[in-house]
């Protein structure tokens, strides 16, 4: 797992990304730039994420829909979600179509990302990305823009299953109860939202995941931070 | 490209007043919210703050403050709040605060509009101030059922038919085959100034022709008048068909003449009411009437039940359902004094039977405990007379008991010598109540100053209950402590979840809805009503007076009504639902049984009985004596 992005000047980084990429869509998302790392919890635009994948490999599955929601302390907002099914460049296997509920039929119409890419940057730029599982949104986006642009995208994000990790696995009751074989607190979405008293939702899509995921930020921040803690203390 | 909030939408079709909007719009709607989390213990809006949305809470819970601090209400999942502000200059009036980690969906103001301006069901439910929505619950209840919005003269199927009171007892039958009748009016010259040249002496049925003609052999030619009812109970032609109908079940009538000023318009015959009713309660009362034994008795008095809920999938109104029950409960007590006089021979001295407390009211629902009590006259010597009305009160209160009116624990029954007083004697009771309101005193007060002749001398209660309520319109004092006791039961605040939730934030798991809602509703109105010198003993008669004396606070006149109306109908509904279970119908209410709209209209009708309990400590101010 790396740890170093912890350490990397975002805002930095951005500008000089602006210099560097080719794709003018790139670069109209490093040029809205990115929030400073002390830029208070309670005034951080936010856009919460989620992506439904052929599988888990980045480097072979593909994204077949996205879902995000932009966001802040105070409210999300679900008027300006957004939501796409996108055609995978191979094949989709019988059983990830049975997860997602969606089908190839669904696909045959869709568009491909980089149709969508105007849309999803504009929504993404100059906020800052929450997913929940950050492995799986910021290296499927980075890998899928690769192999068609040759080049990829790289942003800070906040992790709310880092974060639920952070609550409950961290401290040596954590690791006193792992080596007496104790279960571990389970940090997967609906398990989380369930310790905040946030609702079960059953319909599961990206979308659907992106607000679950934004509510789940507000939650988490309401309870283990405060409006007046920082972005450096949450993003990775 | 549109984000498909199947999540969202299908959350907001479960809860009013969504359920009652088009899937597309639902979907649109959201399309439109906004989201946020609301830590336990968070203020979500405070008083004064703008407001320009309002609120659905989609998980947790929310408690709404009156300014002063006071809890107004408790609210959870699909509840919403803030509507309110949205209508009084987009401030907040009632403060929220989460009560539980909570998250809310917002919706805009600008949506808020749009859809009180398409839909009247949603504007009609976010609209509505709390009280105009439970007058609203009730009045479009009455409107269903046709008995109370009919008038009599719609249910007169042809013009009466008339002879005059010099004819023979043959001609008047004659007429009445020719004219295919079975009851005729039979006239007699006006006399006096104001009087229309013919007016009613009188009505002839089939039945008398019965039982006063042909079985004692009385001759054809006898003049009608000897085989006709003289001076018939009669109704004005504006009366409603329920009123109607009660007054037939009530004096066991068959036929009823209806006037216009004195002059016969028709005549009502039990058949015209029984398309409207079915024949339940109507039946019921002259059956009872010709049972033979106590046994008899008992046996019929299983159907009371039945009858019961029958009026209540009529969609009858308590008042029509309180009265048909009182009127079956006092015809058991009729015909029980009958076979009693039967079986101990005829009483020594002119007695009167008294039916007390809900009974008296024309309020019973199922059947409850006896109350009842006996006027004797006022030459009644224990040592002589003691002994046969012992033996009767123990043969009617035995009777009830079998038939299913249990024995008063209370032993306010005319079994207690202590509950059998001459006329004189009541008098001196009721004053010294009056004069000397203790504890004990009050205590019988819902049930004795709610009295109803059943049997006998009958006026002899109405006079009892003028000289009642002469004596307690004067009395500051009484007035002041009926009504200080008339608050000793108070409502709950409303639901939350599936609990009863109470003023201090205690939860209970069900509540009784006549001691906390009907019983103190009939107390109250029964201060206002010896106040104002009502001499009405039903509580929606003593309200007609209660608001013709212009004693309510302006504009808050029909709330009571309608408040004492939802209560009881809830009350009888789920009374209806326990016995068609098959369960012993009780009046305990658990808030899982309740629907929205019941929880929703009780919550209101609450309010208006706290309300009105604060009015009658302010008009009827308590200081010692």
């Amino acid at each position: 797992m790396t740890t170093q992005d912890t350490t990397v000047d975002w805002p930095a980084f951005y500008k000089e990304q602006a210099l560097h990429v080719n794709d003018s869509r790139l670069q109209l998302f490093y040029e809205a730039g990115c929030p400073t790392p002390d830029t208070l919890l309670g005034d951080a635009p936010f856009v919460a994420l989620d992506f439904e994948t052929t599988g888990l490999d980045a480097e072979h599955d593909e994204i077949i829909s996205i879902g995000l929601v932009p966001f802040d302390l105070q409210r999300i907002r679900i008027r300006e979600a957004r939501h796409w099914l996108l055609k995978p460049r191979q094949e989709l296997a019988e059983e990830s179509v049975v997860i997602h509920g969606i089908t190839h039929s669904d696909l045959e119409q869709a568009p491909d990302l980089l149709d969508v890419l105007p849309g999803l940057v504009e929504a993404l730029a100059g906020r800052v990305v929450v997913v929940h599982y950050r492995y799986i949104e910021r290296e499927f986006l980075e890998a899928a823009l690769f192999r068609r642009l040759g080049e990829g995208i790289r942003f800070p994000v906040v992790d709310t299953m880092e974060l639920e990790a952070m609550i409950h696995r961290k401290g040596l009751g954590n690791l006193v109860g792992r080596l007496i074989g104790r279960r571990q607190t389970s940090i997967r979405l609906g398990d989380s939202r369930g310790r905040y008293n946030l609702p079960h939702y059953g319909q599961h899509n990206a979308l659907t995941d992106a607000i679950a995921t934004a509510e789940l930020l507000q939650a988490q921040i309401m309870h283990r931070y405060s409006a007046d803690s920082t972005l450096d203390s949450i993003w990775l | 490209m549109q984000a498909e909030q199947i999540e969202i939408a299908s959350f907001l079709s479960k809860y009013p007043p969504f359920n009652s909007l088009p899937e597309d719009v639902v979907n649109e709607i959201a399309q439109q919210i906004e989201i946020s989390y609301f830590r336990a213990g968070s203020d979500i809006f405070q008083f004064g703050d703008e407001i320009h949305e309002f609120c659905v809470i989609r998980s947790g819970a929310v408690e709404i403050y009156r300014r002063n601090g006071d809890l107004y209400n408790r609210l959870s999942e699909g509840d919403l709040f803030g509507q309110l502000g949205l209508l009084m200059n987009n401030r907040v009036r009632l403060p929220a605060r989460a009560l539980e980690d909570t998250l809310i969906y917002f919706v805009p103001e600008s949506l808020f509009l749009e859809l009180c301006d398409r839909f009247e069901e949603f504007a009609y439910f976010v609209e509505m101030d709390d009280n105009s929505r439970l007058s609203h619950a009730v009045s479009s209840k009455n409107e269903s059922n046709d008995l109370m919005v009919s008038k009599v003269t719609q249910l007169i199927s042809r013009e009466p038919v008339c002879m005059p009171q010099d004819c023979t007892v043959r001609e008047a039958a004659q007429t009445m085959s020719e004219e295919g009748v079975s009851s005729l009016l039979i006239m007699r010259p006006g006399t006096e100034e104001d009087e229309p040249e013919k007016v009613l002496a009188g009505i002839l049925t089939d039945r008398d022709l019965r039982s006063r003609v042909v079985a004692p052999g009385l001759s054809y030619d006898a003049p009608v008048t000897e085989a006709m009812t003289a001076n018939p109970v009669t109704l004005d032609d504006d009366t409603y068909a329920f009123e109607a109908m009660m007054t037939m079940l009530r004096f066991n009538l068959h036929h009823l003449p209806i006037l216009d000023n004195q002059r016969p318009v028709g005549v009502l015959a039990t058949s015209d009411i029984v398309r409207y009713e079915s024949q339940s309660s109507l039946f019921m009362v002259s059956t009872i009437m010709r049972q033979n034994s106590v046994e008899e008795l008992a046996q019929l008095a299983k159907e009371v039940n039945a009858c019961f809920v029958r009026m209540v999938n009529e969609d009858a109104n308590s008042h029509m359902i309180g009265s048909a029950m009182s009127v079956i409960g006092r015809s058991f007590k009729q015909r029980l004094l009958e076979l009693g006089e039967e079986k101990l021979g005829p009483a020594p001295l002119p007695y009167c039977f008294l039916a007390l407390g809900s009974m008296a009211r024309d309020e019973q629902l199922v059947k409850t405990d006896q109350d009842n009590a006996l006027i004797l006259d006022n030459r009644y010597d224990p040592e002589v007379h003691g002994e046969y009305f012992d033996e009767l009160a123990q043969f009617v209160s035995d009777g009830l008991d079998a038939c299913g009116y249990v024995y008063c624990t209370g032993l306010i029954m005319a079994t207690n010598p202590k509950w059998r007083k001459t006329r004189k004697e009541w008098e001196a009771c009721f004053a010294d109540w009056i004069e000397n309101p203790d504890p004990e005193a009050l205590l019988n007060a819902s049930i004795f100053f709610d009295l109803d002749g059943v049997w006998g001398k009958t006026d002899w209660a109405e006079q009892l209950n003028n000289f009642i309520v002469r004596k307690a319109k004067r009395s500051p004092h009484f007035l002041a402590c009926l009504a200080r006791n008339a608050l000793s039961r108070t409502p709950p605040l409303g639901f939350f979840k599936d609990f009863v939730v109470e003023k201090d934030g205690q939860h209970r798991n069900s509540m009784n809805l006549k001691r906390r809602g009907t019983a103190p509703l009939a107390d109250l109105i029964r201060v206002h009503a010896l106040a104002v010198g009502s001499k009405a003993q039903n509580s929606f008669e003593r309200l007609d007076d209660i608001i013709k004396a212009d004693i309510l606070p302006k504009g808050r006149e029909t709330d009571i009504r309608d408040a004492l109306e939802f209560i009881s109908m809830v009350r009888i509904r789920h009374q209806a639902l326990d016995i068609e279970a098959g369960r012993e119908a009780d009046n305990n209410i658990e808030p899982e049984n309740l629907s929205d709209f019941e929880r929703r209209n009780l919550k209101e009708a609450f309010q208006v009985l706290s309300n009105s309990q604060r009015f009658l400590k302010y008009r009827y101010p308590y200081s010692r004596k």
